[in-house]
């Protein structure tokens, strides 16, 4: 019986195929596609506001609320925005690191680097959020060594631009690893032969290795782009009067005030701006360097 | 709206025919209790002893907020816990949802003993029907750092006073609205405001402007209880609207604060234990309510949480556990300080002068979020 399966198979190899792929196919198609479209079904229900049961009705509420309504839009560029200015200070914190570790350190002291980059993802999200409002609050950390030093106080604990550095510090090692894993891959030849041509060092780092390490760039992007995109906890710690996301209206909405369908559909948001976002870097080899 | 008010007829009338359904005694325990409450409600403090004498296993759940608890009692058919510590925001939600069933309050002897104004209160008491037992509460207090905010304030204003600019701190939460809405009851009387959970859209707008020239003037909107003791204590914030507990965990921690409720009044929460319409274990159900709210019991949970009873003689209890603490927590205070506070309902369309025009919690929710922009 077995070896007539076996040779059914053989004959017929799409067969085999089919079934190594079955399984990891009805979970990505389940879990993953399912969900997907049901949260964009949702999004065109709506909620007894007394029973707070859903309504299996179809409506565009939710999205003529989310267009029409100013708030919304402010949320959903704050958020947006956020996501792109903390992506473009990581490229350029991580780049001149990764450059460091990758061609001027020295074997040892190039695994103390990259483990000094990734000890602090071993530490709790949470831990390192609360760290950064000890440190920038009124009385804390930056402004006690602020005043050892004479210089003025700074306000700026609660606001958007505490977001903007705690964000940038959380991400900062998932650009740092794909634009080192780029710079990595370039030959040394490569380098020796633009100096050979007499190229000067500015030359050789716009023209060689900015554009070979490009991929490894824009990898690290994703990352630091979508993370931001969806976080809301750091927006509600370190957050001020006036930092909600999109994912904080999202929170607000299924927890607080119960509306799943209206959550849904902001939630569509980011989802359609990350297929772009992707559509883009896909152009730019981002994922030939993942 | 028409089909609003139809509801709401239908989900008033009811509960009153299922009035027969009350049980006349309370029967043997089932052995096992399904418990939905707030953080620190189902202390082992007061559930051994209770596990003890009556038999009755408990098992708890605790919820992060009043819509985590009406989606909990909703869950699986509203048939998974016996009873749950809803606050005045989601007590009404429950009944009107049919979620909770209605009680015969003559099973609960300590009920005679409540603060008269908590024994029949419209959060839990809806046409005469006992849907929830009173059990602990407090007010929403105005909290100042006594070094940076001088002279002492006595009124809401502080809290909307261009002079405090990126000092001020308030909850992150709908029911807010409700703050600003009672000192505007007293500082414009012209808008009719009456109750500040009942609002008309009109009401509703000239609140909402109001918090919208707040919110320049914010630190920041705490969403939790650590997060207000955080930014009072690190000197983020100076004066705000903020919970007893607060003042007490600040003080304990030496920072040098004080609170009041300002002369407008203030809003309060105050939370009711309520038992589900599809109760697996309502024996056990009926004994955890007397067990709780027995003066020893609500000593306890009132010291260990911050918060006031409403069984008027857990005072002596609490003074002998910390003596000074009834004072402390107001569970002496006469009734004319009780009158200061508007306590805590869900807001519904239905106003209480016999009209339906009023704003519900989602229009709140809504509203609330266009504020915080």
């Amino acid at each position: 019986m077995f070896a007539q399966i076996q040779a059914f198979a053989w004959r017929r190899p799409y067969l085999t195929t089919a079934a190594e792929l079955s399984l990891p196919a009805i979970w990505f198609v389940v879990f993953y596609l399912a969900a997907l479209v049901l949260l964009f079904v949702s999004a065109f229900w709506s909620v007894d506001s007394m029973t707070g049961e859903i309504q299996h009705s179809w409506t565009l509420d939710n999205f003529r609320q989310l267009i029409t309504e100013p708030t919304y839009r402010h949320v959903a560029f704050r958020t947006i925005f956020m996501a792109a200015a903390v992506t473009l200070t990581d490229a350029v914190l991580a780049w001149p690191f990764a450059l460091y570790i990758v061609r001027y350190a020295g074997p040892r002291l190039k695994t103390a680097l990259m483990a000094a980059v990734m000890v602090p993802l071993w530490c709790s999200y949470l831990a390192r959020v609360y760290a950064w409002r000890l440190i920038l609050s009124h009385d804390g950390a930056l402004n006690w060594a602020l005043h050892v030093l004479h210089l003025p106080h700074q306000t700026i604990a609660y606001s958007n631009g505490a977001i903007w550095l705690v964000f940038s510090y959380l991400w900062l090692p998932f650009m740092i690893l794909p634009v080192a894993a780029a710079l990595e891959r370039i030959p040394v030849s490569l380098i020796e032969a633009s100096a050979d041509l007499g190229a000067g060092a500015g030359t050789t780092l716009r023209r060689v290795l900015l554009p070979m390490a490009l991929p490894g760039l824009v990898a690290g992007s994703i990352f630091t782009f979508s993370l931001t995109l969806g976080d809301f906890i750091t927006p509600m710690l370190v957050g001020g009067a006036g930092s909600d996301f999109i994912g904080n209206v999202v929170y607000a909405s299924v927890g607080v005030a119960n509306n799943v369908p209206f959550a849904a559909a902001f939630a569509t948001l980011p989802l359609l701006v990350m297929a772009a976002y992707l559509l883009v870097v896909r152009r730019m080899g981002a994922f030939e360097a993942l | 709206m028409r089909v609003f008010v139809k509801s709401i007829a239908l989900a008033v009338s009811l509960p009153i025919a299922a009035q027969a359904q009350t049980p006349t005694a309370i029967g043997p325990g089932e052995g096992a209790l399904n418990v939905v409450a707030w953080e620190g409600y189902a202390q082992d403090d007061w559930v051994k002893p209770f596990e003890q004498q009556t038999g009755c296993k408990v098992h708890h759940k605790y919820a992060g907020s009043s819509d985590e608890m009406v989606a909990l009692m909703r869950q699986g058919g509203g048939g998974l816990y016996d009873v749950v510590s809803a606050s005045g925001d989601a007590s009404l939600r429950l009944i009107f949802g049919h979620n909770v069933a209605p009680l015969n309050i003559s099973l609960i002897p300590a009920w005679k003993d409540f603060i008269p104004d908590l024994q029949s209160p419209a959060f839990n008491t809806v046409k005469g029907e006992h849907y929830g037992v009173s059990y602990e509460w407090g007010p929403n207090i105005l909290l100042w750092n006594t070094e940076k905010i001088t002279p002492a304030p006595t009124s809401w204003a502080a809290i909307y006073d261009p002079a405090h600019t990126g000092q001020i701190t308030v909850p992150d939460n709908a029911i807010q609205i409700a703050d600003a809405a009672l000192y505007l009851s007293k500082t414009k009387p012209e808008l009719g405001i009456t109750d500040p959970f009942e609002l008309t859209q009109p009401q509703m707008d000239a609140v909402v402007d109001l918090l919208k020239q707040q919110k320049p003037l914010l630190k920041k909107y705490w969403s939790l209880a650590s997060d207000a003791v955080d930014l009072f204590r690190n000197g983020d914030a100076s004066i705000g609207a903020a919970w007893p507990y607060m003042t007490n965990t600040l003080r304990d921690s030496g920072a040098k604060v004080a609170e009041t409720i300002p002369k407008e009044g203030a809003t309060g929460w105050a939370d009711s234990w309520m038992i589900s319409a599809h109760a697996p274990h309502p024996n056990c159900a009926y004994e955890w309510i007397n067990f709780v709210t027995a003066p020893h019991v609500q000593a306890q949970q009132a010291l260990s949480f911050g918060e006031t009873p409403a069984n008027t003689k857990a005072c002596a209890e609490m003074d002998r556990i910390t003596p000074g603490s009834c004072a402390k927590y107001h569970a002496d205070a006469p009734q004319a300080y009780f009158r200061q506070i508007s306590f805590w309902k869900t807001p519904v369309r239905a106003c209480g002068n016999g009209q339906s025009n009023c704003l519900d919690y989602s229009a709140w929710q809504q509203a609330w979020q266009l504020v915080k922009g």
